[in-house]
């Protein structure tokens, strides 16, 4: 067993000491075994595919090679580092109250990255709301992520600029769309691909399931993305699955593969493999991105009500930046001037940010009427002009207006 | 094909498989989906012979998951395809209401209006088949109450053929409610007409004394409820108002300042029901012409019952006409 195996976490986190056990079972120490009788049918071991150990040395697996140049390996730093800039400026936006609402991706930036990364611009990919790196891979500009978290819209951008979806904010529903969209894939006779975000939670909703089935049934090519961060608000994934999420898909008859999901090249290497799986006519495939939510569930949430410091601490020390920076640095792959430079450059995206929410207009009262249907509806435009009406009844006298309501 | 152009009497069921075909022949976009809607045909073989013309590809045999077939519809759509999806009973389909209500009807305006969703979801819907449960209901106000959605139900051949081209052709979300006790109801179609705006209502039948208003299978209840009125010397005016989202209000109010009184009617339980917002417009909208109360006759607020006690549960021409001479009674 791992300690990174959805059964033997329950033992893992009453310690909060378990941080020797980050790397595949294999190194794992021979009592630890003994430590975990607890869970019954304790499933097969889990394969977890790394490429890059947490303390950043590189290590090759039998079946996933990536072989990056410098500029790629400093390519995907750069990603991560101003990824989790532009995160920590939303949260500091929320604090400020400028954001209702922030959902953190800190920790998951390996996973997200490593997978958008893999991506075509022709392939698809139907997100989460946690997936700001996925969006900063398909060149969605940073500032759009923040307007339904600054309430000013639910969305709002053109999914087909960057194809890439709204945020889905209903716990897998955007499984069913990617499954759906990757089957008119198949019916345009494209070699494109889709990818379907979702979590350790919406492994649990009925959704995920159809669309797994779906996918089977008609070899769509979509690839499943289960971000296993840990933590579905307080549930940890073993009130979720009894069995490593990854090897689900094998009851739907296609390959699942559980990634460690802090250690950016695997998740490239096994992302752009799942992506050749499903172009070439394969069908779906599953993968299992293991990580953690570093933060809160949202700035609403108060993690230490339901987890340790401990179990946090054990994770930082599987940092998916920290880990690339130590393997770039040994390696001799990037030097001062350019982690100088990244770190100007995250500063000035912060700023820019900062400086677009900010000077985000509110909405025109009107716009609720608006885009209600694409051909119209009459009682839309009934109720608009009512309300219009309404309205322009305060624009004569507004001190009249005001005492007649009441106020 | 089969359809001739300007056809004789067609059932409804065999008007919307003409629809249908119709519709796959003038765009390759468009598909059919659904449990059973491919060799079978469909349990009432609405799509019967479809999948051998069209292929499997265009007319989809799916797994038997509600929310399934409304979820990958609904990315067929954002793909560019026009999906025509069925859920095979009324009852069945609350498994895809989240998908409906949370993703198909708010994607365009989360979108700002960039994407637009022409997915029309068929379900047979209503009682008078004798059969088992969740296999007679009318949860059309479920629907028509969820903005982003448009509602509809033909009441006869015709109107079934046109409408449903028109659903299929709409940019807009459509639930196409199909009286399914009426599927054996012959009427004249022609295909090579004109047809009304798929959102207006239809005078079904003129008289002066009281309006009834209903949609679906209760519209030949009414035009039934008319006649024997009329051999009473009482005139009613029926109109069919083919859409109950959006509801042709001008053409009920239209009615109802001519007639000065209105029964609504309709399956569904007449609490909360399409019923009692077209009671509260038209009195907002007719007060001065009305001469009695708007009455409502409809389901009760109690599960719809087993078979054996349908014809009670359901209104018929004695419970139209009761409500009829109570308000003429004003």
């Amino acid at each position: 067993m791992t300690v990174e195996s959805t059964a033997a976490r329950g033992t893992t986190r009453s310690s909060g000491k378990r941080t020797a056990a980050k790397t595949p079972a294999k190194k794992a120490p021979a009592k630890r075994k003994a430590a975990q009788p607890t869970a019954p049918a304790a499933p097969a071991q889990p394969e977890l595919v790394q490429l890059l150990t947490p303390e950043g040395e590189r290590v090759e697996h039998p079946d996933y090679a990536i072989d990056l140049s410098p500029d790629e390996l400093r390519g995907l730093y750069r990603d991560m580092v101003l990824t989790r800039r532009f995160d920590a400026e939303a949260t500091s936006l929320q604090r400020q109250g400028e954001l209702g609402l922030w959902a953190s991706l800190l920790g998951q930036e390996a996973a997200q990255i490593g997978s958008g990364r893999a991506l075509r611009d022709d392939d698809y990919v139907f997100p989460t709301y946690r997936e700001h790196g996925v969006a900063w891979c398909r060149g969605v500009d940073p500032a759009n992520l923040l307007g339904m978290f600054r309430g000013v819209n639910n969305g709002g951008w053109d999914p087909n600029s960057n194809n890439f979806h709204l945020y889905t904010i209903v716990i897998g529903s955007q499984t069913l769309h990617a499954t759906g969209y990757a089957m008119g894939v198949s019916k345009d006779g494209a070699d494109s691909a889709v990818v379907a975000y979702f979590g350790d939670g919406a492994s649990s909703q009925g959704d995920v399931a159809e669309a797994f089935t779906f996918a089977a049934v008609y070899n769509a090519p979509v690839v499943f993305f289960c971000q296993n961060n840990q933590w579905a608000i307080s549930e940890p994934t073993e009130k979720q699955s009894r069995v490593p999420i990854y090897q689900r898909a094998a009851g739907y008859g296609f390959p699942g593969v559980r990634v460690d999901g802090n250690d950016v090249l695997a998740v490239l290497a096994v992302t752009r493999a799942a992506l050749e799986h499903a172009r070439s006519g394969q069908g779906p495939m599953l993968v299992e991105a293991f990580t953690y939510r570093m933060g809160a569930h949202t700035t609403s949430d108060d993690p230490t009500r339901y987890r340790t410091d401990g179990e946090r601490a054990a994770w930082e020390a599987k940092d998916p930046i920290q880990r690339l920076r130590a393997y770039l640095e040994a390696e001799g792959l990037a030097d001062e001037a350019f982690f100088a430079g990244l770190e100007e450059e995250s500063e000035e995206l912060g700023r820019g940010v900062r400086e677009k929410i900010r000077t985000m207009p509110d909405p025109d009262t009107m716009a609720i009427f608006e885009n209600a249907y694409a051909d119209g509806h009459a009682l839309i435009d009934e109720e608009r002009a009512q309300f219009a009406e309404y309205l322009a009844s305060f624009a004569d006298d507004p001190a009249d207006s005001a005492a007649e309501r009441g106020n | 094909m089969a359809a001739a152009k300007s056809s004789g009497q067609l059932p409804i069921a065999k008007a919307i498989n003409e629809s249908l075909r119709s519709a796959l022949e003038a765009d390759p976009k468009v598909l059919v989906m659904g449990e059973d809607v491919g060799k079978l045909g469909g349990v009432f073989r609405v799509t019967d012979g479809l999948q051998k013309d069209f292929g499997e590809d265009r007319v989809i045999d799916t797994p038997l998951a509600e929310s399934g077939i409304i979820g990958t519809a609904i990315g067929l759509a954002l793909r560019g395809y026009r999906p025509v999806a069925e859920i095979q009973f009324d009852g069945f389909v609350f498994p895809a209401y989240d998908q409906i209500v949370t993703q198909l009807a708010k994607m365009h305006a989360r979108a700002l209006g960039k994407v637009r969703l022409p997915v029309v979801i068929r379900i047979p819907y209503g009682g008078g088949i004798g059969a088992v449960e969740h296999h007679s209901e009318s949860p059309e106000a479920l629907f028509a109450h969820v903005a982003g959605l448009k509602c509809v139900s033909p009441s006869n051949a015709s109107d079934a053929y046109w409408m449903m081209r028109q659903a299929i052709e709409s940019d807009d979300p459509v639930i196409f409610f199909e009286p399914k006790r009426r599927y054996w109801d012959k009427a004249a179609v022609d295909t090579s007409a004109i047809p009304a705006p798929l959102h207006r209502a239809r005078v079904a039948r003129e008289g002066g004394d009281l309006t009834l208003a209903a949609y679906g299978p209760m519209v030949k209840t009414c035009l039934e409820a008319a006649a024997a009125a009329e051999e009473e010397g009482r005139s009613l005016e029926v109109v069919d108002l083919r859409s109950i989202s959006p509801i042709d209000f001008d053409t009920v109010q239209r009615s109802v300042e001519k007639t000065g009184r209105l029964v609504i009617v309709h399956e569904a339980p007449v609490f909360l029901g399409a019923g009692a917002e077209i009671a509260a417009r038209i009195t907002e909208r007719s007060f001065y012409h009305l001469e009695a109360p708007v009455l409502r006759v409809g389901g009760f607020h109690a599960p719809y019952p087993p078979a054996r006690l349908e014809e009670e549960y359901l209104p018929g021409l004695d419970r139209v006409l009761d409500a009829v001479d109570r308000a003429l009674a004003y």
